[in-house]
């Protein structure tokens, strides 16, 4: 029962590892110039202080899943390692968060602030900002389906055992 | 040690021959005691606060100023621009998260007694903790990257800063933010407590 539950663990770890890498990557490699009318337009993701973070963030989720695969169930570390699950979601959710804010106002403007939307000049970039959100959002759902197997699985044996 | 019960031991009369030293260590004890008892109230409702005011400043934060748009012939054309903070979906997403999140705190404290004397009302609690801890979190992220676009916009997409103009409603919006950063580390503190209390104690009754 153990071994099965390390291995259902270490399945759902990876599963977020490697959806933090695909939004990280995807992030990373999204760059697209053009021309409007007349005006050089280049889009990059380094451009925006939130989106640099989005690939930080995610960078660190992937790095940090990976890691925890290693932590043996049942020693201390493995309680060390609830916590700062919790912590590494909430980076992960926060980073969601910022880009999305900044997709948004991307993609419908914001006429108060006269701000106009950049979606239809540089269309191709719009959608790999938003595949990159969605493989972000993947990776924070299986993320959080990770922390509430750990609490339910690996919490009874801990807190029994005494 | 139980958290409920630990503030109600009295402290037994001393011997005469009971050393000035042991006094204290029972007193410090007492004390200590008193105070891991009060900790979660203390932090909840710290909590609580923070979040209701960082909802309520975000929600009257509005600014708005009158400047000459144009002359026609020799009257000057005026018009107003206003702020508010219901023109930014991430600004309205912000106070709906808080306003929920200080709602949630104040009702737990209110019906705390009702709940935690069973162990699933303990954990119950301990899991909207985490998930409202995260929302806020989310509140807070996507407040905090539509300020920083406030003030120094983006070059490259041609966004220009509104700080220069509506700086009354930059720097509220900035309390309300810090408001709720205040409000997300005072329930990671909670969340962390609850957790070495429910792990420590798998029998325990009340909190």
């Amino acid at each position: 029962m153990a071994k099965l539950s390390r291995l259902i663990t270490a399945v759902l770890r990876l599963a977020v590892a490697g959806a933090a890498a695909a939004a990280a990557i995807i992030m990373v490699t999204s760059h697209e110039t053009t021309s409007f009318f007349g005006i050089e337009m280049e889009a990059k993701y380094s451009y925006t202080p939130s989106f640099i973070f989005f690939v930080v963030a995610f960078a660190v989720g992937f790095a940090y899943s990976l890691l925890v695969i290693l932590v043996r169930p049942g020693s201390t570390a493995s309680r060390l390692v609830l916590l700062s699950d919790v912590v590494v979601g909430m980076l992960l959710a926060g980073a969601v968060a910022a880009t999305g804010a900044i997709a948004d106002v991307g993609k419908n403007g914001n006429e108060h602030a006269g701000w106009l939307p950049i979606c239809p000049q540089v269309r191709a970039y719009c959608v790999h900002v938003e595949g990159a959100l969605i493989a972000g959002f993947v990776s924070l759902l299986i993320h959080f389906l990770s922390i509430m197997y750990s609490l339910h699985a690996v919490a009874e044996p801990l807190c029994c055992s005494h | 040690m139980d958290l409920e019960h630990g503030s109600k031991t009295k402290l037994p009369a001393a011997p005469a021959a009971a050393t000035p030293a042991c006094q204290c260590n029972n007193k410090l004890l007492q004390l200590g005691d008193r105070l891991v008892a009060v900790q979660p109230v203390v932090l909840r409702a710290a909590a609580a606060l923070a979040t209701a005011v960082a909802a309520a400043v975000m929600a009257l934060n509005t600014q708005s100023y009158t400047a000459v748009v144009a002359i026609i012939g020799t009257k000057p054309l005026m018009q107003t621009f206003t702020a508010k903070f219901r023109y930014t979906p991430a600004f309205v997403y912000f106070v709906i998260v808080n306003a929920i999140a200080g709602t949630y705190n104040l009702l737990v404290l209110i019906i705390r007694r009702l709940i935690l004397q069973r162990r699933t009302g303990g954990l119950v609690v301990h899991m909207l903790d985490m998930v409202i801890m995260a929302l806020l979190a989310t509140g807070a992220a996507t407040a905090a990257s539509m300020a920083e676009l406030g003030k120094k916009g983006n070059l490259h997409a041609r966004w220009n800063p509104i700080c220069d103009k509506f700086g009354s409603f930059c720097s509220r919006g900035g309390i309300a933010i810090v408001s709720s950063l205040i409000g997300v580390a005072l329930m990671l503190a909670l969340n962390l407590l609850s957790a070495a209390a429910n792990a420590h104690r798998p029998n325990v009754v009340g909190q």
